[in-house]
């Protein structure tokens, strides 16, 4: 059994409350006394149908004002799979919500009301999906039973949203005819469509292929910290510890160690429960070095044939998330897989308007909270990073304010 | 080579990957740790995170005083066995300083008063991170929580002006007095720690196994018999076969009826297990926002 992580997104009305309540309750991850409990509220509240915000809305703001205020996890398992559900609501703060929620999926469902087709809202999402390189997209064309499971209007749907998305980068995009309310196409096949001759939406979520979304060409090993017991066993150990964020290790590989360029050959490689011959993207190890070279939390181990590109003038793409707009020629904390460092805003290229996709080139001074833009930075250190298309784990950072602390955008390096 | 993860390995994976943020972003970091499956679970992602050295941090426990004596004697046992170092901050002591008082009658309990004791721990200590075990899928409040949670200097969660988290970037950033609440197991099932405590093959507290116990069941939830309940008129112990879903301060933990002996056994009743584990918990029932009333306080 393997773990994927999807997220959905959209308003209460598109039926994406129902979609997941019903993988949730055909998987029985919904328990009683929770089901109960929302039925109860439900009720008090004078709402017809089940709200099942109300299961993961929680916070006494949200359930005073009858809104999501933030990304709600829920969980489900089927016998092949785990899934993780990053669900971000429709409304405010929907871009900064949506962004974080696609960081670390491997998948997006995107959902389209039959009767009225591509919205912006499908834009938004779409260009969401594509901008956080989510490998795998899942178009569901919802409410399939309100336009009499019209292949027409399926296939019509299926055609302008390939035109639409041939604009974007996704590797990956399926389509499939539901209706979440009866369950058409959601886990099992459905009879009344019989000219859909795909796989119902769990059974595709369940076989969705996401071993290679995970980069395993770029050998990349941030270290996180360096482990030395102080102990009479372990006298001579020196371990750096952290996450594989691209390629394979193996004892006996050249390594180079950035920024140093010292070069040495891995002597040891440990996983969680010891020595492994191998270890690949995304596992934690431990690697120890033939011999003592100077490495520290920041650095980089690579393979010498195939380093990262280390440069101190960084284009990307930002997602604004601060109330606190972004200052033109600002300094800030930029951090970047372990690596900390101070950046300054040199330029802000365009912002993009995300329901037409248009380039915005006026009023660049006045980036936002949910501003899609194009910036550049200049960096106090080189930063050893790849493009975000090329590595999700290396080609992305996080701006922080000096004086708050606050995370105040996320970007992705071109 | 199968160049796939099963889900444990990746939770396991990402749950290290958090904890060796915590040594590296913080200089006092500790692991809160209650004697429950899911603080057991948390000690033995610690001891390979870091292995070949020791668990880099102390295991602080908040102790109630109205313990189940098994957790304890397991506590106890499993510092020695994995030569950590143990920090008890006692709920007696805030009490007898005059921090909190107790609260009485028949549904008293030490559980919210923990949030004082736990805090004035903190500061003690000057802790700047408390690693926890708390879980997504355990309750409403803790769904929306940041696997880096930021609190400020009276220790408050300020759920609405949360640090977004992106990637596997955790920005533990912070001014002095300040500290964070981190959550490695965050994205875990029930299910999961199960599944993770059998594939360990963890020793876990007795209490956690089916076996015969005197209860009284108030308003639905099974209390266990202790010197800290009194009981109501027209309430009674009764004999039943029963054990724990989570292990918290004895007054206010339920136990469930279960003929559960095994971890193998457990694992078939969590899987079609129809209510949720804090269903059982009198703290989470007083109301809808209980625990993010807790939590905005300085709870777990």
């Amino acid at each position: 059994m393997d773990l994927l992580r999807f997220t959905t997104a959209g308003s209460v009305d598109d039926g994406k409350s129902t979609l997941i309540g019903r993988l949730l309750y055909d998987s029985k991850s919904i328990f009683e006394d929770q089901l109960e409990n929302i039925e109860t509220l439900t009720e008090q509240r004078g709402e017809e149908h089940l709200n099942l915000s109300l299961l993961t809305d929680g916070l006494r703001a949200e359930r005073e004002q009858g809104i999501t205020i933030d990304v709600a996890y829920r969980y489900f398992a089927t016998p092949r799979r785990k899934f993780i559900i990053a669900d971000t609501p429709g409304h405010i703060q929907y871009t900064r919500n949506m962004v974080t929620g696609a960081s670390t999926a491997n998948l997006a469902i995107i959902l389209i009301d039959a009767r009225h087709g591509i919205v912006e809202q499908t834009l938004r999402h779409s260009f969401i999906a594509s901008l956080l390189r989510i490998p795998h997209v899942v178009v569901c064309v919802n409410k399939m039973d309100l336009v009499d499971f019209s292949q027409e209007t399926f296939d019509g749907i299926v055609s302008k949203y390939t035109g639409f998305a041939s604009r974007l980068e996704i590797p990956d995009i399926k389509f499939i005819p539901i209706s979440a309310l009866h369950g058409d196409n959601v886990v099992e096949k459905s009879a009344r469509m019989p000219w859909y001759q795909g796989s119902p939406l769990l059974y595709t979520l369940e076989n969705t292929f996401i071993a290679s979304d995970a980069n395993l060409i770029d050998a990349r090993f941030p270290v996180q910290l360096v482990i030395r017991p102080n102990d009479d066993a372990n006298h001579d150990f020196r371990g750096y510890a952290g996450r594989i964020a691209g390629g394979v290790f193996k004892p006996g590989d050249p390594i180079v160690a950035l920024p140093s360029g010292f070069t040495s050959r891995i002597k040891t490689l440990n996983g969680p429960d010891g020595p492994v011959a191998e270890a690949f993207a995304p596992m934690s190890a431990v690697i120890t070095l033939e011999n003592d070279i100077d490495i520290s939390r920041g650095d980089v181990l690579v393979k010498p044939n195939n380093p990262p590109a280390s440069t101190q003038d960084i284009e990307a793409m930002i997602c604004w998330f601060s109330d606190k707009k972004l200052q033109p020629s600002g300094r800030y904390i930029l951090r970047h897989t372990a690596a900390e460092m101070k950046a300054l805003v040199k330029q802000v290229r365009y912002k993009i308007d995300i329901n037409t996709l248009h380039k915005i080139e006026t009023g660049l001074d006045n980036i936002a909270m949910n501003d899609i833009a194009r910036i550049r930075l200049r960096t106090t250190a080189p930063l050893h990073a790849d493009p975000y298309h090329r590595n999700r784990q290396t080609g992305s950072f996080i701006l922080i304010d000096e004086a708050t602390n606050a995370t105040l955008a996320a970007g992705m390096i071109l | 080579m199968n160049y796939s993860l099963s889900h444990l390995d990746h939770l396991e994976h990402e749950a290290i990957h958090i904890m060796r943020e915590v040594a590296a972003q913080f200089e006092r970091p500790a692991l809160l740790f209650s004697g429950g499956k899911d603080s057991i679970v948390m000690v033995r992602l610690a001891q390979k995170a870091f292995a070949p050295a020791r668990i880099p941090f102390p295991l602080v426990h908040i102790d109630t005083g109205h313990n189940f004596e098994e957790t304890i004697v397991f506590r106890d046992w499993l510092v020695a066995e994995t030569r950590s170092r143990l920090v008890v901050g006692r709920v007696e002591d805030s009490i007898r300083a005059g921090r909190v008082t107790e609260t009485t009658g028949p549904n008293a309990t030490r559980n919210s008063l923990q949030t004082v004791t736990l805090l004035d721990t903190i500061a003690e200590n000057r802790y700047d991170a408390c690693l926890g075990g708390a879980r997504r899928d355990e309750e409403k409040a803790r769904a929306k929580e940041r696997i880096f949670s930021h609190r400020d200097e009276f220790g408050q969660w300020d759920p609405k002006h949360q640090r977004p988290e992106l990637w596997n970037l955790y920005n533990g950033r912070h001014q002095p007095g300040e500290h964070f609440r981190v959550f490695p197991l965050s994205n875990w099932t029930e299910l999961d720690v199960w599944h993770y405590i059998a594939r360990e093959s963890l020793a876990i507290p007795s209490i956690y196994f089916s076996h015969d116990r005197d209860v009284v069941d108030r308003s639905g939830i099974l209390l266990a018999r202790t010197p800290h309940i009194t009981l109501l008129p027209g309430e009674a112990y009764e004999r039943r076969r029963v054990r724990f879903r989570t292990v918290g301060d004895a007054t206010c933990t339920g136990a469930i009826e279960s003929t559960a002996t095994t971890l193998e056994d457990i694992i078939d009743e969590v899987s079609v297990a129809r209510i949720t584990e804090r269903g059982a918990r009198a703290d989470d029932r007083r109301s809808e926002t209980a625990m993010e009333d807790r939590k905005k306080a300085g709870y777990f």
